[in-house]
């Protein structure tokens, strides 16, 4: 007994012969490796600044972060990171870089409106999410710690 | 050794990212926000500190990390200043991160202009 | 007196499309149909400085190629008709500015060129004006800034997704013979069954595109054989096999005849994901190439239907389902041009 499209009610259930299906496969094998590569890139930067700064494995976290936060907002400003998140998804989605690529994007975006009302108000449209996120959270499991130890002791 | 490491665990969080993406059809913003909560849950069990130590990169990178640093952060303070220390250390570790994304991605929208 | 059928008005005068203008961007102009469009530009910029004055520009270059065409000034117009996607549509206010005709926006989303084209032909046949000018734009862009990211950011689309369509077309209607007619149009109403996706427009739209060429064949009292083409504006790669299907189920086979502007403006390797959409989208194409396939003969009666989406950004973030429209027109070849 064929399905009816022409039913309101079941419609969103039934168009789903009719839509396209994402290749999960490819796309996770593209995330692992172009974010792997991210990641790789990124031990290589850190390794660089351990050896020739005076930074140890801990500290050297910080400026690679920042390191790699410049090379995502360039490539950004040249336009290019988007062509590599439309082909990488997750892989350059997860990694700090895409963080900065959403602070950059935004704030490029909104340039035409002014430095003020444009480029500063909009820098956080994206990635304020995560950071009200991050920070909730963390209070929270914080939280959740401290009773914990003072329950304990 | 380390640099495969790096790429194989980096490589596999941003696979389960995907996943997120695709099957479960969450929206890029939705998936983030997720991990980088992740991130600060792992760290309150003292599981991402481990990672850190057996990926370096592959697990300092993604933006799991930028939760983990948020809450190692605020619990490194609290030895110090108790639950106050929670507000004072939060962005400790994370300062570096927040305040050149935020310098570069200025200067980057000063000098250029979007291409579409 | 027009003859009204419920929702589809049959025009009693002979109302003719006397002139069309069309200005694309650099990805349309790179698609199958470029030779056909006035005016393209190599960039997304075309010349301004920002995105929606580039817009702007387009839409100006369309209304000024259609006149020109016609051997007409803008002062010799008597009505405006024009809309765009964006926001209180701007883009037609300026350029109204610009011509200085009265002027009346209209929005409709991606539905908007053929509701201006129906009204506008409807006006002239009612007698109230001589001539009008029914214009639309969108870029992509100016859309991508305002419904969805900043248009740097790279976090992936899914396959569903379309893509605006940088352009403009602009067609005037007036009783002046010229090779075709605009003879019937089809208002639509508005549908909603169920599609919360803003990603997945084709779907959402497919059923009220079914319902108004449904209703058209109903209430002309035609079949799909009258038609050498049926339309539509830009169901894409997802919506088309629905609309075909829904269409079947109700007695009315268009494969053989049914065509999607979103797939005919850009070619498969142009990475448009589903197809094009946009205001432009059906502007273009009709206005450039299905005008010049009814000049030439080539097609005797088209019914194009323009489909669009009318739910803004706040209310899909606040879970509500797309509440989409088709309209229709119906365009004949006049046969000579005389009369």
């Amino acid at each position: 007994m064929a399905v009816k499209l022409n039913n309101p009610a079941d419609y969103k259930q039934n168009i789903k012969p009719y839509q396209p299906k994402p290749k999960v496969f490819r796309n996770c094998i593209r995330a692992f490796w172009t974010g792997g590569l991210i990641c790789a890139f990124g031990q290589l930067i850190a390794n660089f600044y351990v050896t020739f700064f005076d930074f140890t494995e801990t500290t050297a976290g910080n400026p690679t972060t920042a390191t790699l936060i410049l090379i995502a907002s360039l490539l950004t400003g040249f336009g290019v990171y988007d062509k590599i998140g439309q082909f990488a998804g997750a892989g350059s989605l997860v990694p700090v870089t895409g963080f900065a690529n959403s602070i950059t994007s935004a704030a490029l975006e909104h340039k035409s409106e002014g430095l003020v009302l444009g480029v500063a108000t909009n820098l956080f449209k994206l990635a304020g999410a995560v950071i009200v996120f991050g920070v909730v959270a963390a209070y929270v499991v914080g939280l959740i710690r401290l009773l914990f130890k003072a329950l304990i002791t | 050794m380390e640099y495969l490491l790096a790429f194989i665990v980096g490589g596999l969080i941003c696979v389960i990212g995907q996943i997120l993406l695709d099957v479960f059809k969450l929206t890029p913003a939705h998936v983030v926000v997720s991990f980088v909560v992740a991130g600060a849950v792992l760290d309150g069990f003292g599981l991402y500190d481990r990672l850190i130590e057996f990926a370096g990169a592959g697990a300092t990178v993604p933006i799991t990390s930028f939760g983990h640093s948020l809450l190692h952060g605020a619990m490194n303070e609290t030895e110090q200043s108790g639950v106050l220390g929670l507000a004072i250390g939060i962005f400790q570790l994370t300062a570096a991160g927040i305040s050149s994304a935020i310098l570069f991605g200025f200067i980057v929208a000063v000098i250029f202009k979007p291409k579409g | 007196m027009a003859v009204k059928r419920k929702q589809t008005w049959q025009f009693k005068n002979d109302i003719y499309l006397s002139s069309t203008g069309t200005a694309t961007g650099p990805k349309e102009a790179q698609g199958p149909l470029s030779s056909y469009f006035d005016q393209s530009y190599d960039d997304l910029y075309c010349g301004e400085d920002s995105w929606e004055l580039a817009e702007r520009r387009l839409m100006e270059d369309a209304v000024m190629a259609c006149l020109k065409k016609a051997n007409q000034a803008a002062s010799s117009v008597d009505l405006y008709l024009a809309g765009d996607l964006l926001n209180q549509i701007v883009t037609a206010n300026f350029s109204a500015k610009k011509l200085q005709i009265p002027y009346l926006g209209m929005f409709g989303a991606c539905s908007t060129s053929m509701e201006t084209l129906a009204v506008g032909a409807a006006l002239v046949d009612a007698g109230f004006i001589d001539r009008a000018i029914a214009a639309v734009s969108s870029h992509n862009a100016t859309a991508e800034r305002q419904f969805r990211n900043p248009t740097e950011y790279g976090g992936p689309k899914p396959p569903t997704s379309e893509s605006t369509v940088t352009g403009a077309g602009a067609g005037l209607i007036s009783r002046e013979a010229s090779p075709v007619k605009i003879t019937e149009a089809t208002i639509g109403k508005v549908f909603d069954w169920g599609i919360k996706d803003a990603n997945d427009m084709g779907s959402a739209m497919a059923p009220a595109a079914a319902d108004t060429i449904a209703s058209h064949l109903t209430q002309t009292g035609r079949e799909v054989s009258d038609y050498d083409l049926i339309l539509t504006g830009d169901l894409s790669s997802v919506g088309t096999p629905i609309l075909k299907e829904l269409l079947y189920e109700r007695g009315y086979d268009i494969s053989s005849v049914h065509q999607d502007c979103g797939l005919m403006v850009y070619r498969p390797d142009q990475k448009v994901f589903a197809g094009g959409s946009g205001c432009a989208c059906s502007a273009v194409v009709t206005y450039g190439y299905i005008v010049d396939e009814l000049t030439r003969g080539n097609l005797q009666r088209v019914l194009v239907v323009a489909t669009g989406s009318l739910h803004s950004p706040t209310m899909v973030q606040q879970k509500e389902a797309l509440p989409t429209i088709a309209h229709g027109v119906v365009l004949e070849a006049a046969g000579g041009g005389e009369s």
